[in-house]
Parts: structure tokens; C-alpha cells; sequence
């Protein structure tokens, strides 16, 4: 029966009943870690596998839906990523083993990976699913706890997914709850979650406000920063392809990827040909008056229009009244400054590309540096050329930690369409006030032990090949004495890897008091 | 033992209770508590302890939940016990709520008492109402409180001291699991009701064989008796479901809770009951009266403990403890099963047995000097109840297990010479 009690006295909205909550759900999933970290690989590698393929089996339905409750994206996009983020990402870690030892015989130290427990993760409107799989997927791989905290406009597609999830890992084996979601992702909600001593790590994907609150929380957190990518188009570019490939990044899932281009940076010999090609690629190239109404539709007193998030460029020129073609994928917009003053060299998560036209190279390296100096530290930064000199000059003065070349940035410097570790959690580093500078991958949601033998070659390191932790496996149900079927303890023991198991051990000890009462006898 | 704490217990022996002050004095236990929150009690003299006694389940979710302390807080905002006579805004929606929750369909009716034994004696008066009987059948052993009823219900132990037991042939005692006797005590037709502690908790929590309880269910529709179920102890979730009867197969005729349901923060006590036993609610509505009972701040903190126990969180809660401290134990006990005998276990509802008749006073005695809280059973002191909470964490969980094992093996100590151990 389902309990629905009459709220006479309401205290909902204290203090006690939000950290009440929130302890509760903590708690809960404090459990659940504290069992699945006696997994052995197999398990685990089983368990993250079935929800991978739940995941893949839903990447549509959840695409849909999440467009339908937030009213922007691209559904077909969005579907490309919750699958990206599903089984490829998990086949690109899958050689990586974050549960048995590393034995070190030269260095005489052997490495044992403890999981950080319980990670409380935010999810945004932007990438819901996509970073929900991410989120999820990384936290199983490495034997650990996830609670998720997902974004207000989204809420009911994210709870949805996370339910179907959790479900596929309990299925697999994963203990109960591994996998938890807020029902009610208020903000005093969420910062009780960040404030509490029971959280082991924070993900934090969202809005600045949010990453900083996470920083401030005295939890140990892995943020993200805002993106703001310059792409530099240099005269060794192929610049058909460069243009294809620029609105290709800009026009998937319309640009709400933190890692889309904002600025296009290039000289005087590129320019007409690049507007060609990208008219050719179903760009429209805007003029100054097109340019002046985007920039008033776009950027308030208060900052970006939230309005224009994810929406398609057709939409975003009829609410500006500038006419374009029916098949137009994204607007450029000539800029002729760039810096505080020209509002549209800001993040812009929509299919709109700021365009600017430097006298030389060095100059529209030094215009694509302030891009960043401005705001999207850390993060993302293209360029396409096919002079190796340009390109090492061009990534060491941008202030990104990942620099794409050739190639569209929006899934390249997420690890989609490079070689970097796929990812929708972006390290911004020191340049962006983050901890960390790299894609954010499991290695980051796992510390180790490292045993450290006597370095003194008089010492000798020990022999641990084949010796792995015992590897308890999931916890026996507790019988329920007269209930008929929950008989006797039934364990359910994953392959042990120890060489002195639980049964053996109670052999012994029969062997020894039997040894014992003999004894006694005589 | 501190100046002021003495001064203090020869004032208890004073005022309050001299004979058990020194009681628990003798027994090793010399706990005064002042200082308590979630599952820890402070002693005045420092000492912390995990508390696995919880007062019977009365500390379900912990000592000063704050979630309840502060709805007990803003609930005097607005009210205060109230006036039992009148119907009352928080009494009907704590008796909606419970309807809602009940364990079967046909209940209808809340009665309300201030404690539990009060609570008892409402459901045995309900039964002889509603039957027109006035036999009343219980356990042997069986504990259900200390009022008028109540006491005569229970063990002797506690009756006969006050010559309040039983004279008139109105209470008959049958011996836990024996169905024969069950039979037997029903045959006359003249039983108004059975009642049963799910699992009989001063008893030690001696377990229902399978069966047994729906048979007795079934006995009692036979003969013409009603099923009241004690869900004193056994309830709120700490056998996994919200009523331990539940999970036996049983749906009773009238239910009693307590403890609990408090939340340890303001006494109530209530008793749910079918539309069939509610007679008297319809005929002569001012025929119980209870200052006390039902008192509508009691029933505020009794809605948000409702509202927590149904929490999925909760359930969840149940498992991972009970298996992961029955584990624990078994661990323990696979170290003296000369000494450790047994374990008794249903959820969070654990009786550890020990190899002699008193042998769970002195693991009372040694667990206290480790820093856990846990009592004897005092109808069988060979069994020690061992009742965590359902918010217990996982490290605090942890640290019972470390000290257990440390208490029970010294404890094994006095009881048995200080044999090596077997392994």
C-alpha cells in the first residue's frame, strides 16, 4: 500500500529533513560500495557490460524524451551520444583493469586500487543522458557508488534512465542501490548532498555556480569549467574540409556539447574562400545588421539568452528576423573585435559561429588566445592546418589543456572523433580552476595503495603473481528464521582467488578441534 | 566512577528505584545517560556506546532523529496533546495512515494509548467486546506490557510480585510452537482472542517455526477467537516489511505498535483494528477514553516515523544490515561455538545464544566495557538481544562487529575458565 500521510506540519523545507534525506540515500549507497569492492573483475566487468547494453537499448527513447521535456536538441544527435556513451565508451576501457593489483618487481611495490566509495554526480540539461551514461559507466567500472543529481529541466528523463540502469546492474549482480538518483533536485537539496561528510567525491558538470559550490563544499570534487573554443583556420588547411567538418561540430545536437566551436578565427587569405565553402556546407553568412540582431537576441544585460539553447539555426533567425534558407544549419556572424566588448566571442550553446578575420597569422593565434583569456579556460580549442610549426605554436599559447586538429571540435575534444579518452566530463585544470586537466576517466575515481618494499637489495620483494585479494563477492542473504524458503546463509561466492577460501577454513577448524578433543582423550 | 556520578545513583536509590540502581550496578552496568544522538548514548562519565538495545525498537531510527526533533519542534508551533474527546486533526490522519499501511485489507480503525501495555489492554477489552468472551490466550514467557490486562497477559514474573495475576481462570498460557496446545486452549469455544508477539521479544526471540503462526490464525477463525498481533517490537520495518506478520503469512484482526512509533521522541501507542472488532467504536463510542492516548504531538512525530520507515531507502537499509552483521556474527561465533551457541535472526531482529542459562550477562557486562549497548533477554538470559537500527551505517556497523568480537571472547572468559581457543 502505497503510504501517502496528510502533512500537517510541514518541514520540508529545513534543514533536518533535507540532511535527513540526504543521509539516508548516502547511507544507502555507503552500502552498497562497501559491498561492491569485494567484486572480482569478472563481475564487475559483467555488470558494467549489462548496463552498457541497456543503455544502447534505450539511446533513443531517452533522446526523445529528453527533447520533448526540454524542448531543445536534436533527437538524432542526442541518440549518436547516448550510444557513444554506452558501449564504446566501455570497449575503450575495457583493457584497463582499475580492480586486481599492478605488481612492480623492479620498483618492489604492488599497487592495490581502492574505490573512492560514494561519488555524487551532477547531470546537465545539456548532455542529460549522454553524461548520465558517462557518469555511471565510470563509477561501475571502478566498484564505486553513484548518486545523481540531475538538472531541474530534464528531471523526469534522467530519473527515468537512471532507474532502467540501476535495474540492469541489479539484474547483473550489482548490489541493491548502487545506483541512486534524486527524485527532487532542488538547489538546498543539492548542497546538502555536496556539504555531507558521507559524499567521497563530487562530479560536478553544469553551470559555474554549481562547480564552485561543489569546490567550496570541503568535498574532494572533479569540476568542469565552461568551454569557449576558438577554431583557427590557417592557410595550409584544407578548407573545404575544414569548413564541412567546422559545420558539422557547430550543427550536432545544435551546439549544446560544451566543446563546439564559438569563434572562428582566420586571415585575409582564407576568408573568401572559407565563406564559400561554408555557404556550401549550408552556413549562413549573416551580415551587419543580421550580426547586430543576434547579438541582441542572445546575449541580455544578465547574460546568455537561455532560450537559444540547442535550438536549430532556422529557429534562432526566424525569432531575430533574418531570412535565411530552409536548410541553413548554423548562422556565422562577422565579428570585428574580440574581448569584453563584443558579447558574441562569449560561449554560445547554440548553432551560432562568430567569425573573425585577423591581418596575420600571429595575430589571429594572439585573437584566439584572448578567446580563452575571456572565459572557457582549460577547456577546448581547433585549428586546422597541415603545418605542424603552426599547430605546436598554436596549442602552447591557447589556454586549453585539448587542442583538436582537423577535425570537428565538439566531438573531437570529447574523445569522439579523436583519440583522446571519450568523456563528457571536461578537466579544465589550473587554467580553469579545476583539479583536473585531462577528459575525466575512471582513473580518476580510484586511488591505490601502493606496498612498498625495503628498496635495499639485501630485502627481497615478495612473490605476488597470481595472489590477488580475496575477493569476498557479494554478501549472503541473512535467512529469515520461519520464513519458509530463506533457509540457512546460501553465499553467493564470486571465483576466489585466494588460496585459503571460507569453506577450507571451517575444514580447518573442524580438523583442529577434532585434533584438539583427541588430545584431550588421551 | 566519577564523585557526581555516585552522588547521582544514591539519589536514584533515593527517589526513583534503589533495587534496580543496584541491579545494574552488580550486573557491570553502571550506565547513566546523558548525552544521545543518532545510534550513539553517551554515559555521564564519558563513556560512548553503540546502542544495540534501542529500548526494544523504540530507537528504530536513532536517538534525537533530527528529522523528528524538528517536526516535534514545529509541531508545538501549532499544537499540544489535545483534547481526547473531540475528533482531532492529527489522530484521523495518523489513523488514515496507518489504515493505509496495515498489514491486510479489512483494517479500518486506530485506537490510541499512550504506551504500549495501555495499547494492549484496548485490543484485549476490543476482542471481549467483540467476541462477548472473556477468555484470553497468550504465550508462555510472552511479555506485553505492564497495565492491568497487559500484565496478566504476560509472564508471571511480572504480575505475581503485585498479586496481579491472573485468579480468575480468564488467562490461559500455551507454550510457544506447540499447535496442540494452541488447539487445546481454543477447543472450549470460549476464547475472545490469541495474542501473540511475533516473535516473543523478553523471551529472547525464540523464532515461529514455519507455519505456526498462520496456523494459529487459522485455529482462531476455527474456534471463533481473534488474532491480536504484538507488533511491539517486530515492527516498522525491522524484519524487512512494514509488519513482521507479514512476512509470516498472517493478517491479524487487530495489530498493536508502540515503541517506534514514538520515535523515541513523544509517547503514543496505537492499535489498528477491522471494521468487525471495532463494535464498540459504533456503539459506545466514549466507552475508552485516554487522556494521554493519541495525544496529537505524539501523532505528528508518529506520521513522519511512518514516513521515514516507508522510505525506499529504508527497506534497502534492512538487507544490507542484516547481512552483512549476521555475516559478522557468523564469523564470531565460527571462533567459540562452544560458547556462541546460536543465532537467532529475522531482518534486524537478532537473538545471539550463549552456552549457559545467565551467559548473556556477562556479554551484556563485557560488550558495555567495549562500548556497545546490548540487553539480556530477562524471561531467558541465556540469549542476548542484538537489535541495530534501521539507519545503521556501514562503519558504525563495522565497529559492532570489531567489538563484539573483542566483548564475547573475554565474556567467554568468565564464563569458561580462559580456555585457549579452539581456533
Amino acid at each position: 500500500m502505497q503510504a501517502e500521510i496528510r502533512t500537517l506540519v510541514d518541514i520540508s523545507d529545513s534543514d533536518a529533513a533535507r540532511t535527513g534525506r540526504a543521509d539516508m540515500m548516502l547511507d544507502r549507497a555507503r552500502w552498497a560500495a562497501s559491498i561492491f569492492e569485494r567484486y572480482d573483475r569478472e563481475t564487475t566487468m559483467a555488470i558494467v557490460d549489462a548496463v552498457a547494453s541497456c543503455a544502447h537499448d534505450h539511446s533513443a527513447r531517452f533522446a526523445e524524451a529528453v527533447v520533448a521535456e526540454s524542448g531543445f536538441g536534436v533527437a538524432a544527435h542526442k541518440k549518436i551520444k547516448n550510444q557513444l556513451t554506452a558501449r564504446p565508451l566501455v570497449d575503450f576501457y575495457r583493457d584497463q583493469d582499475f580492480v586486481n593489483a599492478r605488481v612492480d618487481e623492479p620498483r618492489k611495490i604492488v599497487e592495490l586500487p581502492r574505490p573512492a566509495g560514494v561519488i555524487f554526480a551532477l547531470t546537465p540539461s545539456t548532455n542529460p543522458i549522454a553524461t548520465l551514461h558517462f557518469k555511471i559507466l565510470m563509477a561501475l567500472m571502478t566498484r564505486n557508488a553513484i548518486v545523481i543529481s540531475p538538472h531541474p529541466a530534464v528531471r523526469e528523463s534522467s530519473v527515468a534512465a537512471a532507474n532502467a540502469l540501476c535495474a540492469a546492474a541489479e539484474d547483473a549482480g550489482a548490489p541493491k542501490a548502487i545506483i541512486q538518483i534524486l527524485e527532487e533536485p532542488t538547489i538546498p537539496m543539492v548542497e546538502a548532498f555536496m556539504q555531507s561528510p558521507k559524499t567521497n567525491v563530487i562530479l560536478a558538470t553544469g553551470g559555474t555556480p554549481m562547480v564552485r559550490a561543489a569546490y567550496s563544499s570541503s568535498n574532494p570534487a572533479i569540476g568542469v569549467g565552461p568551454g569557449n573554443a576558438p577554431v583557427y583556420v590557417d592557410a595550409t588547411a584544407d578548407i573545404a574540409k575544414a569548413a564541412q567538418r567546422i559545420v558539422a561540430s557547430k550543427s550536432f545536437d545544435n551546439s549544446v556539447l560544451c566543446t563546439n566551436e564559438s569563434v572562428l578565427i582566420t586571415t585575409p587569405d582564407v576568408e573568401s574562400q572559407l565563406n564559400i565553402a561554408l555557404k556550401s556546407a549550408n552556413a549562413h553568412i549573416c551580415n551587419d545588421d543580421d550580426t547586430m540582431r543576434l547579438r541582441r537576441f542572445l546575449f541580455h544585460p544578465r547574460g546568455f539568452n537561455v532560450e537559444a539553447i540547442g535550438r536549430d539555426a532556422t529557429w534562432i533567425a526566424q525569432e531575430c528576423g533574418i531570412r535565411v534558407s530552409s536548410n541553413t544549419k548554423i548562422l556565422v556572424a562577422p565579428i570585428a573585435r574580440i574581448g569584453i566588448e563584443e558579447s558574441l566571442s562569449r560561449e554560445k550553446l547554440c548553432p551560432v559561429l562568430a567569425l573573425h578575420v585577423a591581418p596575420t597569422r600571429a595575430a589571429a593565434m594572439a585573437q584566439a588566445r584572448a578567446v580563452l583569456r575571456l572565459t572557457g579556460a582549460g577547456h577546448s580549442a581547433a585549428v586546422h592546418a597541415r603545418d605542424e610549426a603552426v599547430i605546436m605554436q598554436y596549442a602552447g599559447l591557447v589556454e586549453a589543456y585539448r587542442v583538436v586538429v582537423n577535425a570537428p571540435c565538439s566531438q573531437g575534444a570529447a574523445g569522439f572523433a579523436t583519440n583522446l579518452a571519450p568523456t563528457f566530463t571536461i578537466g579544465t585544470g589550473f587554467f580553469g580552476r579545476s583539479s583536473i586537466g585531462e577528459n575525466v576517466g575512471p582513473q580518476h575515481l580510484v586511488h591505490w595503495t601502493r606496498i612498498a618494499y625495503n628498496s635495499d637489495k639485501d630485502e627481497p620483494f615478495g612473490n605476488y603473481h597470481g595472489l590477488g585479494r580475496q575477493f569476498r563477492g557479494p554478501l549472503a542473504t541473512a535467512p529469515a528464521d520461519g520464513v519458509p524458503g530463506t533457509g540457512a546463509p546460501r553465499p553467493v561466492m564470486a571465483p576466489q582467488t585466494s588460496a585459503i577460501d571460507g569453506a577450507t577454513k571451517d575444514e580447518l577448524r573442524r580438523l583442529i578441534a577434532e585434533e584438539l578433543r583427541d588430545l584431550l582423550r588421551k | 566512577m566519577s564523585q557526581a556520578k555516585q552522588e547521582f545513583l544514591a539519589r536514584s536509590k533515593e527517589f526513583w528505584n534503589p533495587g534496580k540502581t543496584q541491579d545494574w550496578i552488580d550486573m557491570g552496568v553502571d550506565l547513566v545517560i546523558d548525552r544521545r544522538e543518532g545510534y550513539y548514548l553517551f554515559d555521564m562519565d564519558g563513556r560512548r556506546l553503540i546502542d544495540l538495545h534501542l529500548n526494544g525498537g523504540t530507537y528504530n531510527l536513532g536517538h534525537r532523529n533530527p528529522e523528528l526533533v524538528e517536526v516535534l519542534k514545529a509541531g508545538t508551533a501549532r499544537f499540544d496533546m489535545g483534547n481526547h474527546h473531540f475528533p482531532a486533526l492529527a489522530r484521523t490522519a495518523l489513523a488514515e495512515a496507518l489504515q493505509r499501511c496495515a498489514p491486510g485489507p479489512d483494517f479500518k480503525y486506530t485506537a490510541y494509548g499512550s504506551g504500549g501495555g495501555e495499547a494492549i489492554d484496548i485490543a484485549l477489552k476490543t476482542a471481549r467486546h467483540a467476541t462477548q468472551r472473556r477468555k484470553i490466550v497468550s504465550i508462555h514467557k510472552a511479555y506485553h506490557g505492564h497495565t492491568g490486562l497487559a500484565v496478566k497477559a504476560g509472564d508471571h514474573r511480572f504480575s505475581g510480585l503485585f498479586l496481579s495475576e491472573d485468579t480468575n481462570d480468564e488467562f490461559s498460557h500455551v507454550t510457544f510452537n506447540d499447535l496442540t496446545a494452541m488447539e487445546d486452549a481454543l477447543r472450549g469455544r470460549d476464547v475472545a482472542c490469541v495474542i501473540m508477539e511475533t516473535i516473543p521479544a523478553t523471551y529472547g526471540f525464540p523464532m515461529p517455526d514455519e507455519g505456526y503462526l498462520p496456523a494459529v490464525k487459522a485455529l482462531c477463525e476455527k474456534y471463533g477467537a481473534l488474532y491480536i498481533a504484538d507488533e511491539v517490537q517486530t515492527g516498522l520495518m525491522r524484519t524487512g516489511e512494514m509488519w513482521a506478520c507479514t512476512r509470516y503469512g498472517v493478517e491479524p484482526d487487530i495489530m498493536v505498535t508502540g515503541k517506534g512509533i514514538s520515535g523515541g521522541m513523544y509517547p503514543i501507542a496505537c492499535v489498528l483494528m477491522t471494521e468487525a472488532c471495532g463494535g464498540w467504536l459504533k456503539e459506545d463510542g466514549f466507552g475508552h477514553m485516554s487522556t494521554m492516548g493519541g495525544a496529537e504531538l505524539g501523532c505528528i512525530v508518529a506520521m513522519k516515523t511512518l514516513e521515514i520507515v516507508q522510505r525506499p531507502e529504508a527497506r534497502t537499509m534492512v538487507g544490507f544490515i542484516s547481512d552483512y552483521l549476521r555475516a559478522g556474527l557468523d564469523d564470531i561465533r565460527a571462533g567459540f561455538p562452544d560458547f556462541f551457541t546460536g543465532i537467532r535472526q529475522h531482518g534486524l531482529i537478532m537473538g545471539l545464544m550463549f552456552n549457559d542459562p545467565q551467559g548473556a550477562k556477562p556479554v551484556m557486562k563485557r560488550l558495555y566495557e567495549n562500548g556497545v549497548w546490548a540487553i539480556f533477554s530477562t524471561l531467558d538470559p541465556s540469549v542476548l538481544q542484538f537489535k541495530p537500527g534501521l539507519l545503521l551505517n556501514q562503519g558504525d556497523a563495522e565497529e559492532v562487529l570489531r567489538r563484539v568480537a573483542i566483548a564475547i571472547e573475554q565474556a567467554r572468559g568468565d564464563v569458561m575458565g580462559n580456555r585457549k581457543r579452539m581456533v
